[in-house]
């Protein structure tokens, strides 16, 4: 595999420069190598619509990280810049920088179909290969980046282990990816995302298609996941992203409002704007 | 006025507007089946066309039947003079041109609408798109005089002769490759906007989902995009190849009209509808007319045979893998 950080300028690390939630937690021992992904003075348009309007926060390794605001805020718009998805949506564009290991994804020469292989991305709404097995869903990822896995098997089974749905498929494999629920169709999305062993895992509301049961199951996998991996997941279930994060994002308009500690925010935000969404007086 | 047909009207209702009948199902409104009764009778009237067209060409071919019996499909001589008529350099013509048009017009066909449904840009997409809807507005005879004036001179000087030492026959332009040529051109734009259609109508989801796995443009479109459309595809096929049998005009001018098989596509050939055409209005012999008809009948027949072999297919591949273990 190309390894990016390779061809990308260095990480930029300057502490005075950084903004007050980074401050914060290079107090708390962090240090800014724990970025996994940085977004800088990110801007992002659908036609003339501005849907970010400068946005700055890190996402730092092996955590999981909620972004939550109001619908229309530019949350989905936001995760899908992560993995270069915003552009392709006829005239959308973006301005500023998302490092990615320290190296700016939207720089000159660098391929997005690279980006996506190393940021996997599941979607609102579940969506197998309706003509293609479970087992050849989970393989889908491998198979379009050209690896023909040796022990396809063991990776088949892995991946579905991870995403917590090997014990119910495992006698059905052969069976189409839209014979599942919708509940065993995200995981399944899931599985196949996982596969790939991405770098970082964008979760777009992954759960606003499933009931309560379905709901709960994917919300423990992203627990156990975020031990492992680098997530990412926008909600509109502010108990969700407080169940199943360690920071949240706030964005209101367009603007990031707040970006802090899971607890902190939903305990003691900083931001007046966020007390009133959080305690529902607007939004 | 009253709304409804009553039957028993109370008192008190004399006068007011019913608009519900007194009892279910006592009374329907009167409009409302004069209108089902009119629309099923003109439904029927397809099947009824259908079968009266059968009926006839099976009669007015009775003559050839009872004489040539099953040899009529298998012969190979058609001489109106010693009154000995067999169809199948005929049938071979038509299917030969037909496939072989296919066989040209798919791929193109397909390459059109996955430009057109996903790469191209939205102007380009709507001019070109329209471009190539007007393609099928040109009429046959159009295209086979279009044939005899460029395409056949052209085949016959500079493509043809290429090509005899890998097929045989010779290059004389007017031939079964002329034929297929020009009818995957008519056919082109039936199965290229089709095909588009059903393209454009696989969810953005899908799309989205091989993309995010690190998928490029083309990968897009052979997983998510062509599995997806691969049944409304191959019924866009089918559309291609029905106007390809059935088409007379534009064959006619540059097959050749010779009625002999001949496994080179490089010879003169004759389709079903092509000796129709050319010898229907001269045909003077009972016989011989009947033998026509008898062509007739065969077309019709090997249309239907081939469409519904082609629905099959449909139905087969648009079942989904592990479909049968489902309960």
């Amino acid at each position: 595999m190309i390894s990016l950080a390779e061809t990308g300028p260095k990480p930029a690390a300057a502490p005075a420069a950084l903004p007050r939630h980074e401050r914060q937690m290079i107090a708390n021992g962090r240090t800014a190598d724990e970025h996994k992904m940085l977004a800088e003075n990110l801007h992002a348009w659908f036609g003339n619509t501005e849907a970010l309007k400068g946005i700055s926060f890190p996402i730092l390794r092996n955590r999981v990280t909620a972004i939550i605001g109001p619908s229309g805020c530019g949350k989905s718009t936001l995760i899908r810049c992560y993995n270069r998805m915003h552009e392709v949506v006829a005239n959308a564009r973006i301005e500023g920088r998302v490092l990615l290991d320290g190296v700016d994804i939207y720089a000159r020469g660098i391929d997005p179909v690279l980006v996506r292989r190393r940021v996997g991305m599941v979607f609102q709404k579940p969506n197998p290969f309706p003509t293609m097995s479970i087992r050849d869903n989970v393989l889908a990822g491998l198979r379009l980046n050209g690896v023909r896995p040796r022990y396809a098997d063991e990776l088949v089974e892995k991946a579905l282990q991870q995403a917590a749905l090997w014990e119910e498929v495992k006698d059905v494999l052969d069976r189409s990816g839209c014979s599942l629920s919708g509940g065993q169709q995200q995981r399944l999305c899931i599985a196949r995302a996982l596969a790939l062993e991405p770098e970082v895992l964008l979760m777009d509301e992954p759960c606003s298609a499933l009931d309560p049961i379905a709901t709960a199951k994917v919300e423990e996998l992203i627990h156990e996941l975020g031990e492992r991996y680098t997530i990412v997941i926008v909600t509109h279930n502010m108990q969700q992203a407080a169940r199943v994060s360690h920071y949240t994002a706030f964005l209101y308009l367009g603007e990031l409002v707040e970006y802090n500690l899971t607890d902190t925010l939903f305990t003691k935000p900083n931001n007046q704007r966020t007390e009133e969404y959080i305690t529902g007086r607007f939004g | 006025m009253r709304f409804t047909v009553g039957r028993e009207s109370d008192e008190r209702d004399a006068g007011r507007l019913r608009l519900w009948p007194a009892a279910i199902g006592a009374e329907v409104n009167l409009g409302d089946r004069l209108f089902r009764i009119l629309t099923a009778a003109f439904a029927a009237l397809i099947v009824l066309m259908l079968a009266a067209m059968a009926i006839q060409m099976t009669r007015a071919s009775a003559l050839s039947l009872s004489r040539f019996g099953f040899g009529f499909l298998v012969g190979t001589d058609w001489d109106p003079v010693r009154e000995s008529f067999g169809a199948l350099p005929f049938i071979y013509g038509t299917i030969a041109s037909s496939l072989l048009a296919l066989i040209i017009a798919v791929p193109i066909s397909l390459a059109i609408a996955i430009y057109l449904s996903e790469l191209s840009a939205a102007p380009v997409r709507r001019s070109l798109g329209f471009v190539v809807e007007l393609l099928a507005a040109i009429p046959s005879v159009v295209f086979g005089l279009w044939g005899v004036f460029v395409l056949a001179p052209l085949l016959r000087d500079r493509i043809e002769p290429a090509l005899v030492p890998f097929f045989g026959g010779t290059a004389n332009g007017f031939d079964l490759l002329a034929a297929a040529i020009i009818l995957a051109i008519m056919i082109l734009p039936t199965i290229s906007s089709v095909s588009r259609d059903v393209m454009a109508a696989v969810p953005k989801s899908q799309r989205e989902g091989a993309l995010a796995l690190g998928a490029t443009r083309w990968e897009t479109v052979r997983v998510a995009v062509l599995p997806s459309a691969r049944s409304g595809i191959v019924g866009a096929i089918i559309l291609g190849l029905g106007r390809a049998l059935g088409e007379t005009m534009a064959v006619t001018m540059v097959i050749g009209n010779r009625g002999e098989i001949s496994l080179s596509i490089l010879d003169p050939s004759y389709s079903m509808a092509a000796v129709i055409a050319n010898e229907y209005t001269e045909a003077t012999g009972e016989l011989h007319l009947a033998a026509l008809s008898e062509i007739t009948l065969l077309l019709f027949i090997v249309t239907l045979a081939l469409n519904a072999a082609a629905r099959f297919l449909v139905w087969r591949v648009a079942r989904l893998p592990g479909e049968k273990n489902r309960l």
